[in-house]
């Protein structure tokens, strides 16, 4: 069977992974920015209760594997009474660990913000949360989108596990296939050259056009 | 270190009410005394020029009456209210945010480095505070911005970001961007220190004009020794946290009593 015939046979069970793989790594992106930005706020309030709260969330979801995080909300929290679908479980545990990690972009981000901002916004009489959304927050944002580059690769890597839990994302498809034909090379060849074409072709690009964008937005390019 | 409030006036009444005065006010870094026991009153429409050598506690001054600093002693009043207090059981107590804020529309600041917001253009500073924080509509605060940046000269670079502005003409829209709140007294703390020579006029034609045509109390910092002998009613010489000197211009600059003014005047004379 030469390679060509390879993907004649198994081209549409991959294209349909792939396709809940793109999905999935769209809502895990979704639940990463919410996570990301509702701790990183958390981890710079003056209440010492929240502001712990969300350390202690940080430092879990970035403390412990997302194999385990993922199997923790698929296997046990139904013992607890929570049943999550697969598909839910899959994209919600990719979002909730790497939202740890976008917290502290975001928290870095907002510290980085110089203070002459945060005087002008005062100096204008602006209440604290004017302040955040409307000053500090879109310059936050530019500043931190290049180190969100990286993490939204890593998201898209990262969905890759949802198939241990029988996601029928494209990492799902290649492992039966790869089980029922006994042709690894092919099987895993393609899932490497998919996963790299999403990052590089699609993801990539998608980012910098969104730095582009917003550097020329605030008048820098 | 609590301090016996019963001293302080709950408010300031009579026929002479000061725009600011500052009664008592310490302000401490750690062991650091920064300024100690401040009295200070400024007339509604004076224009006080502060000086002195760096770390006199110019800067801590105005930051203070802004809000950017907390005080550790003593009462800040403005236009007849205490800025960071309020009356409790016939005492002054520390106030919550929302009575510093009502007292906070009264003063505007520019600052040494502008700030102004990156992402806004220059319209877009200037409404920022009208809209968000005053609640006028877009095209109420549009025409105040417009105004106001017609008066500073930057009408036809309302649509240009900071970035593409040269220094003096961001601080130039940084003016007009205080002004648009319609504040009663406004703070300047070096506004051309960081400026090229040739611009610093830019803006201190700005103030002038603004000596010259508005009600405004003004309290400026600044190290330009001619322009604040020429637009002061009162220059105060800081020395180590406190008032070492004050009076008018001509007497300050020409008829300094305090050998330590003097000192400086001469450093600074010879320096220019
Ligand atoms: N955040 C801070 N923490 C500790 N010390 C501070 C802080 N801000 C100011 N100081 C100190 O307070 C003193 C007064 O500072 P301030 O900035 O008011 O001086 P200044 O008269 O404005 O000086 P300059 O002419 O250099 O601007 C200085 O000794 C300074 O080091
Ligand atoms: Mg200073």
């Amino acid at each position: 069977m030469t390679y060509i015939e390879f993907l004649q046979v198994h081209g549409g069970r991959m294209a349909d992974g792939t396709v809940l793989t793109v999905v999935q790594f769209l809502l895990a992106t979704v639940v990463a920015v919410a996570v990301a930005v509702l701790f990183g706020l958390m981890r710079l309030s003056r209440n010492p209760a929240i502001r712990g709260a969300a350390t202690v969330y940080v430092e879990i979801f970035r403390g412990t594997s997302l194999l385990i995080q993922l199997f923790w909300i698929f296997f046990v929290l139904p013992i607890f009474g929570l049943n999550l679908d697969k598909f839910v479980a899959g994209f919600l545990a990719v979002g909730l660990n790497m939202g740890a990690y976008g917290a502290e972009l975001v928290r870095g981000a907002i510290l980085s913000v110089p203070t002459g901002q945060w005087e002008a916004a005062v100096a204008l009489n602006m209440t604290s949360r004017k302040r955040m959304w409307r000053v500090i927050l879109p310059q936050a944002f530019v500043i931190m989108l290049p180190p969100w580059g990286n993490l939204v690769i890593e998201i898209l890597k990262g969905t890759a596990l949802v198939a241990l839990i029988s996601v029928t994302d494209l990492m799902f498809e290649i492992r039966q296939i790869n089980i029922s034909t006994f042709m690894s090379v092919q099987a895993f060849g393609t899932a490497l050259i998919v996963y790299y074409v999403l990052a590089r072709f699609f993801v990539t690009p998608v980012m910098r056009a969104l730095e582009h964008f917003m550097s020329r937005r605030i008048g820098r390019a | 270190m609590t301090e016996d409030m019963s001293r302080y006036p709950l408010r300031l009444e009579g026929d002479d009410v000061p725009m600011v005065r500052f009664q008592n006010v310490t302000k401490r870094y750690g062991p650091l005394v920064v300024l100690d026991q401040l009295d200070l009153d400024v007339s509604p429409g004076e224009m006080v020029t502060i000086i002195g050598p760096s770390g006199s506690g110019k800067t801590t001054v105005l930051r203070m009456l802004m809000t950017l600093e907390t005080i550790n002693g003593g009462v800040i009043y403005v236009d007849g209210e205490p800025l960071t207090h309020v009356e409790r059981n016939g005492q002054l107590v520390p106030a919550n945010s929302k009575h510093v804020r009502r007292i906070r529309t009264k003063i505007g600041m520019c600052f040494q480095h502008f700030n102004l917001f990156p992402h806004m253009t220059a319209l877009g500073n200037c409404m920022e505070g009208p809209v968000q924080v005053l609640g006028l509509s877009r095209r109420e605060a549009e025409e105040r911005s417009l105004e106001l940046l017609d008066m500073v000269g930057m009408a036809e670079k309302r649509d240009e970001h900071p970035s593409r502005l040269s220094g003096g003409q961001q601080q130039r829209v940084a003016i007009a961007r205080a002004l648009a709140m319609r504040p009663k007294v406004m703070l300047f703390d070096e506004v051309t220190s960081a400026l090229d020579p040739e611009v610093i006029s830019e803006v201190t034609n700005v103030i002038r004009h603004l000596v010259g045509a508005h009600h405004l109390t003004m309290l400026m910092v600044t190290h330009q020794m001619g322009f604040a002998k020429e637009i002061s009613d009162r220059v105060c010489f800081f020395y180590n946290g406190a008032i070492e000197e004050q009076g008018t211009p001509t007497k300050l600059f020409e008829n300094p009593e305090r050998e330590r003014t003097k000192q400086f005047l001469n450093a600074v004379l010879d320096a220019n």
